[in-house]
C-alpha cells in the first residue's frame, strides 16, 4: 500500500494557446482509490490521458512503478482505461470485446477463454457473452467496458467519468461495485469525476483540481473538514463564508469581528494581527436557536438573524438565515427526536452559533 | 500523439498521396501549363508561352457558346428547382417509415447509366416516338412535332437527366426541418405565402444552394446530351472542348477553356462553401 | 397543398423519372424493328445481342475494367479517409480540399488533363489508360463515402483500442473495416457503376485495341434507335438493380437498430 506505483514530476501540458495542466507533481500509492475532482475544463482529464499515454507531456517526467514511461505510447504502460462512451466495438460480442487485449498481445485461445470467462463471472455477466453492445443497458455496457480493461491485468486502471452516463439510482449502485471490485483486484484505480458526492463516497484520496493545478489532495475528510483553499471549501459540500481581518492575538487566539460581534477563534495557523482572512462554515456545524430558547447572557456570543427561507429536505432542515448585514448564510439541522425545535417558520427572528474550532480560517484571497 | 508513426500510417499516407499527385495534381498542372503555350501541328504542344489562346476567347462564336450554355445549365437549375423542391418537400415530410422508400425510389434511376436515360429521351421525343403518338391521338396536334434535334430537348434531357442531384440535397434539408416552425409561424399569424418565404426558404437554403451547384456544374459542360438530343445544332462549351481536341486539335485552345470552366465552378464552389457547413457538404455524396 | 394535389404531383414525378427507363425496357420485347405499336412479344433482340460475338466481347472488356478500377478506387478511397480521419500529416488540408474539388470538377476537365497526363508521358492510350482514368474517377467518390460514415464513429473507440494494444493495421482490419463495411461497399458500388456508365472520360482516354460498353452504346446511339440497344440497355438496368439492391439488402438489413 505504500509503495509509489505512479509518480508525476513537474508535468505540464499545453494545447495551442491553452494551459490545459499546471507544473504537477503528484504520488499515487499501490492499491490506492484516487479521484481527479473538478469542472469540467479543470485539467482532470488531461492529467488522466498523461498518465495513460494518450497525450505527451509538454515538460515533466512520469514514472509508472518505476519505470520511467514519459516516452512510452499507451499500450506499453501497463495500463487500461475505461472511456466515458465506453467505447465498445459495436460489431463485436461481449466476448470479443474483452478478448480484444489478450488477442492483440497474442496470448493463446485456452488462455483467453480462461481469463475472460473469469473477468465475465466477476462482473456478472457470463450469461451474456454472446450479446453485441447494442442489446445491452447502460450499466452491462458499463461492466463490460470495465472487464474488457481488468482483463489485462493492468497495474493501473484509469476511469475517465464512467459513471456519468448512468441514471441516478443505477450510479450510485456501480459505485459500490466498482468501490469492490477494487478492493478485491488490490489494483490503483484513478478515477476522473466532476461529482463531488461520488469523489467523496469512492475514494481513499481526492485530488480537487481548478484551472489546471492541484488544489488539494487529501483524504475525503481532510478536504471536507480542512479545506487548503478558499476554492476547495466552495467546491466541496456547502461553505458559510466571512470575510474579515484580525483584530488581535493572544495566547493562541485570535480575535475577529463578524456582524459587528468580537468573537475569539483558535489561531492554529499563526496568523498575525491586521491580516485580512476568510472564514469559513459549513452547514451542518452551524446551530440555530429560537429566540426562547436561550438567555440573553447566551446570546451575546451568538449572530442575530431573521429566517428567510425554510428548505425541507428529509433528513435535515435547511435554513437561509439573513444577518443584520443582509449576508445570507445557509444551515444545516438535524432531526434528533430529544432535540429542541425544528419547526421554524419565515421572518422568525433566530440566534446562531456554531461549535468552537470546527470553523476554517484561511488566509484572504482575492477571488471569491 | 507523437509516438513513432506505424508503417500502416506511413504506408497509406503515401499510396494516397502518390495516387492524387500523379492523378490529379500533375494533370491539373498539365492543363494550366499548356493553356499557355502554342499550338503546334506536328506535336502536342509548342514549348513558347503565350496569352493568345486566352484572347481568342474573347471571339465572338467562342462567348457565345459559353453564354448559350451558361443560360442553358442556369434554365435547367431553374426548373429543377421548381419541379424538385415541392417534390422534395412532399417526400420528405411523408411518414418516415415511406420517406426512405420514396427517396430510394429517386436514387434507383440515378444508379442506371445517364447515357441510357438520355437514349430513353430520344425514344420519347422523336417525331414518331411516344409523345408525339400520345399528342396526336388526343388531338391536341395535327403534325408531329419536330423536338428532338432541338434546344428544347437539350433541356429536357439535362433535367431529366439531373433532377434527382436537385431532390437528394433538398431532403436532406428539409428532413431536418423542425415542423414547429411552422407551427410556430402559423401561431404568429403568418400565412402561408409569408411563412414560406420568410421561414421554410431561408431555412432550407443550403439544400437549395447545394443542389443548385450539383445541376448547374455539370449542366454545363454537358456532352453527349447536346449531341444526342441537340443534334449538332446545339454546340455548347463540353463540345467546343471535345472539338478543339480531337477534331481541330488545338490543344492549348482547349485547356484554356477548360481553365476558364474551371474558373467558373472554381467561383461557384467558392460560394457553396461559404453559406454551407461541413456537415451539408459531406451529404453531397 | 391539399393531399389530392400533394399525390398526384409527387407520382407525375415519379412518371416522369421513370417513363423513359419503362419505355425501354418494353420496346426491348417489341418484335418490330422500327414501329411504336406492340407487334407481340420476343426475345430475338437479346437473341441477336448474344449472338454478336464483338458486343460480348466489348461487355466482358467492361466487366473486368469496372471491378478492376472499383476495386483499386475503394483500396485507395479508403485509406485516404482513414488518414484524413485518424491521422495529422503534412498537407492534409490540402488533400481534403482536393478531394472535395475532384468531385465536383466536371468529367470533361477530368478527362482533357488525364489525356493530357497520358501524352506527356507518352503512355499509348488502351486498357491501361483507362483503368488508371475510371480509378481516378472513382477514387475521391469512395473517399468521400467512407469518410462521411467514419465521422460518424465514436473516436473513443481508436482509443480504447490503442489502449488495449492494437497496432494501426490491427485497428484498421479488426475495426475499422467491419465498423465501415457498409460505406466501403457503396462505395465500391458507386465506382461499379461509375466506370460501368462513364462516357466522357473514357470518350478522351480509351484506344482502338480496347472497346468498352458506354462507347460502344454512345456510337450505337448516336446512329439512331436501333431495338438492340433497348435490349442492351435493359440487360444493364437489370444488372445494375440487381446489384444494387442485393448489396443493400445483405449489407444495410441485417444492422441492429
Amino acid at each position: 500500500m505504500n509503495k509509489n506505483i505512479i509518480e508525476l514530476f513537474g508535468v505540464s501540458k499545453k494545447f495551442e494557446n491553452y494551459q490545459a495542466l499546471q507544473e504537477t507533481t503528484i504520488s499515487i500509492k499501490h492499491g490506492e482509490f484516487i479521484t481527479l475532482l473538478g469542472p469540467s475544463g479543470c485539467g482532470k482529464t488531461t492529467l488522466l490521458r498523461l498518465i495513460s499515454g494518450f497525450d505527451k507531456p509538454d515538460t515533466g517526467k512520469i514514472f509508472i512503478d518505476g519505470r520511467d514511461v514519459t516516452d512510452l505510447p499507451p499500450e506499453k504502460r501497463h495500463l487500461n482505461m475505461v472511456f466515458q462512451s465506453y467505447a465498445l466495438f459495436p460489431h463485436m460480442t461481449v466476448y470479443d470485446n474483452v478478448a480484444f487485449g489478450l488477442r492483440c498481445k497474442k496470448v493463446s485461445e485456452t488462455e483467453i477463454q480462461k481469463r475472460v470467462t473469469n473477468v465475465l463471472r466477476m462482473v456478472k455477466l457470463e450469461a451474456l457473452h454472446d450479446r453485441k453492445p447494442s442489446q445491452l443497458s447502460g450499466g452491462q455496457q458499463q461492466r463490460v467496458a470495465i472487464a474488457r480493461a481488468v482483463v489485462n491485468e493492468p497495474i493501473v486502471l484509469l476511469l475517465d467519468e464512467p459513471l456519468s452516463a448512468l441514471d441516478y439510482n443505477l450510479r450510485k449502485s456501480m459505485q459500490l461495485e466498482l468501490k469492490q471490485l477494487q478492493r478485491r483486484l488490490g489494483i490503483t484505480f484513478i478515477f476522473v469525476t466532476h461529482d463531488q458526492e461520488e469523489a467523496l463516497s469512492m475514494s481513499d484520496r481526492v485530488a480537487i483540481m481548478n484551472e489546471g493545478y492541484i488544489e488539494q489532495l487529501g483524504t475525503p475528510k481532510d478536504v471536507y473538514e480542512e479545506p487548503a483553499s478558499l476554492y476547495v471549501a466552495d467546491f466541496i459540500g456547502e461553505a458559510n463564508i466571512f470575510t474579515t481581518e484580525i483584530l488581535e492575538t493572544y495566547d493562541n487566539k485570535l480575535v475577529i469581528e463578524i456582524e459587528g460581534k468580537r468573537i475569539a477563534l483558535n489561531n492554529k495557523k499563526d496568523f498575525e494581527v491586521k491580516q485580512k482572512v476568510h472564514i469559513i462554515m459549513r452547514p451542518e456545524d452551524i446551530t440555530v436557536w429560537g429566540e426562547n430558547e436561550i438567555t440573553p447572557e447566551e446570546s451575546k456570543n451568538m449572530l442575530p438573524g431573521t429566517v428567510e427561507q425554510v428548505i425541507y429536505k428529509g433528513s435535515t432542515v435547511d435554513l437561509i438565515v439573513r444577518l443584520p448585514s443582509e449576508k445570507k448564510i445557509l444551515a444545516a439541522e438535524f432531526f434528533n427526536e430529544d432535540d429542541e425545535k425544528l419547526d421554524y417558520h419565515t421572518t422568525e427572528k433566530v440566534w446562531i452559533d456554531w461549535i468552537p474550532g470546527w470553523e476554517v480560517i484561511l488566509p484572504y484571497e482575492e477571488k471569491i | 500523439m507523437k509516438k513513432k508513426s506505424s508503417f500502416f500510417k506511413i504506408l497509406s499516407i503515401n499510396i494516397v498521396w502518390l495516387w492524387l499527385g500523379i492523378f490529379a495534381l500533375i494533370p491539373i498542372t498539365l492543363t494550366f501549363v499548356t493553356s499557355f503555350l502554342t499550338q503546334d501541328p506536328n506535336a502536342i504542344v509548342k514549348f513558347a508561352l503565350t496569352l493568345s489562346n486566352y484572347w481568342e476567347l474573347f471571339n465572338h462564336a467562342y462567348v457565345s457558346i459559353l453564354i448559350q450554355s451558361i443560360t442553358l445549365a442556369g434554365t435547367c437549375t431553374v426548373i429543377c428547382l421548381i419541379i424538385g423542391y415541392p417534390f422534395a418537400f412532399t417526400i420528405a415530410r411523408s411518414k418516415s417509415k415511406h420517406s426512405s422508400l420514396l427517396l430510394l425510389l429517386v436514387v434507383i434511376p440515378f444508379w442506371t447509366s445517364s447515357l441510357i436515360r438520355t437514349y430513353a429521351i430520344m425514344a420519347i421525343l422523336k417525331a414518331k416516338g411516344i409523345l408525339n403518338a400520345m399528342l396526336l391521338a388526343m388531338g391536341l396536334i395535327d403534325q408531329p412535332l419536330q423536338i428532338l434535334y432541338s434546344y428544347l430537348a437539350v433541356l429536357i434531357g439535362c433535367v431529366y437527366d439531373l433532377l434527382p442531384f436537385m431532390i437528394l440535397p433538398l431532403y436532406a434539408n428539409i428532413e431536418k426541418f423542425n415542423e414547429e416552425y411552422l407551427e410556430a409561424a402559423q401561431d404568429l399569424g403568418a400565412n402561408w405565402l409569408t411563412t414560406f418565404i420568410k421561414v421554410v426558404i431561408p431555412l432550407t437554403m443550403p439544400g437549395i444552394i447545394a443542389g443548385s451547384v450539383l445541376v448547374f456544374l455539370p449542366a454545363m459542360t454537358m456532352f453527349y446530351i447536346p449531341v444526342l438530343l441537340g443534334g449538332a445544332k446545339n454546340l455548347l462549351v463540353g463540345n467546343l472542348v471535345e472539338y478543339q481536341f480531337l477534331t481541330a486539335n488545338n490543344w492549348p485552345l482547349g485547356t484554356a477553356i477548360s481553365v476558364v470552366i474551371s474558373l467558373l465552378m472554381g467561383a461557384m464552389i467558392a460560394v457553396y462553401w461559404y453559406n454551407s457547413k461541413e456537415k451539408d457538404r459531406e451529404e453531397l455524396a | 397543398m391539399n393531399k389530392f394535389t400533394k399525390y398526384f404531383y409527387t407520382i407525375c414525378v415519379y412518371f416522369f423519372l421513370y417513363l423513359p427507363i419503362a419505355i425501354v425496357i418494353v420496346f426491348s420485347f417489341n418484335n418490330a424493328k422500327h414501329s411504336l405499336v406492340w407487334q407481340g412479344f420476343t426475345f430475338k433482340w437479346y437473341a441477336s445481342l448474344f449472338n454478336d460475338s464483338a458486343m460480348l466481347r466489348v461487355a466482358w472488356h467492361s466487366l473486368i475494367l469496372g471491378v478492376l478500377a472499383a476495386t483499386i478506387a475503394t483500396i485507395i478511397g479508403t485509406l485516404a479517409a482513414v488518414s484524413l480521419f485518424r491521422y495529422r500529416f503534412f498537407g492534409k488540408k490540402i488533400l481534403h480540399g482536393l478531394i472535395f474539388i475532384l468531385i465536383l470538377t466536371p468529367e470533361i476537365v477530368t478527362a482533357i488533363s488525364l489525356l493530357l497526363l497520358y501524352s506527356f508521358l507518352k503512355i499509348p492510350l488502351g486498357f491501361w489508360t483507362l483503368l488508371l482514368a475510371h480509378t481516378a474517377l472513382c477514387v475521391p467518390f469512395v473517399a468521400v463515402t467512407v469518410y462521411s460514415r467514419i465521422t460518424t464513429l465514436d473516436t473513443d473507440i481508436f482509443e480504447a483500442a490503442m489502449d488495449l494494444g492494437a497496432t494501426d493495421f490491427t485497428i484498421f482490419r479488426k475495426i475499422i473495416i467491419p465498423l465501415l463495411l457498409p460505406a466501403i461497399a457503396s462505395g465500391w458500388l458507386l465506382s461499379f457503376t461509375l466506370s460501368l456508365d462513364d462516357v466522357i472520360i473514357s470518350y478522351f482516354v480509351s484506344g482502338p485495341s480496347f472497346d468498352i460498353l458506354p462507347l460502344k452504346i454512345y456510337s450505337m446511339v448516336r446512329l439512331g434507335v436501333k431495338p438492340e440497344v433497348n435490349a442492351l440497355c435493359t440487360l444493364m438496368l437489370a444488372f445494375t438493380l440487381f446489384a444494387v439492391i442485393t448489396t443493400y439488402q445483405s449489407i444495410f438489413k441485417k444492422k441492429p437498430s
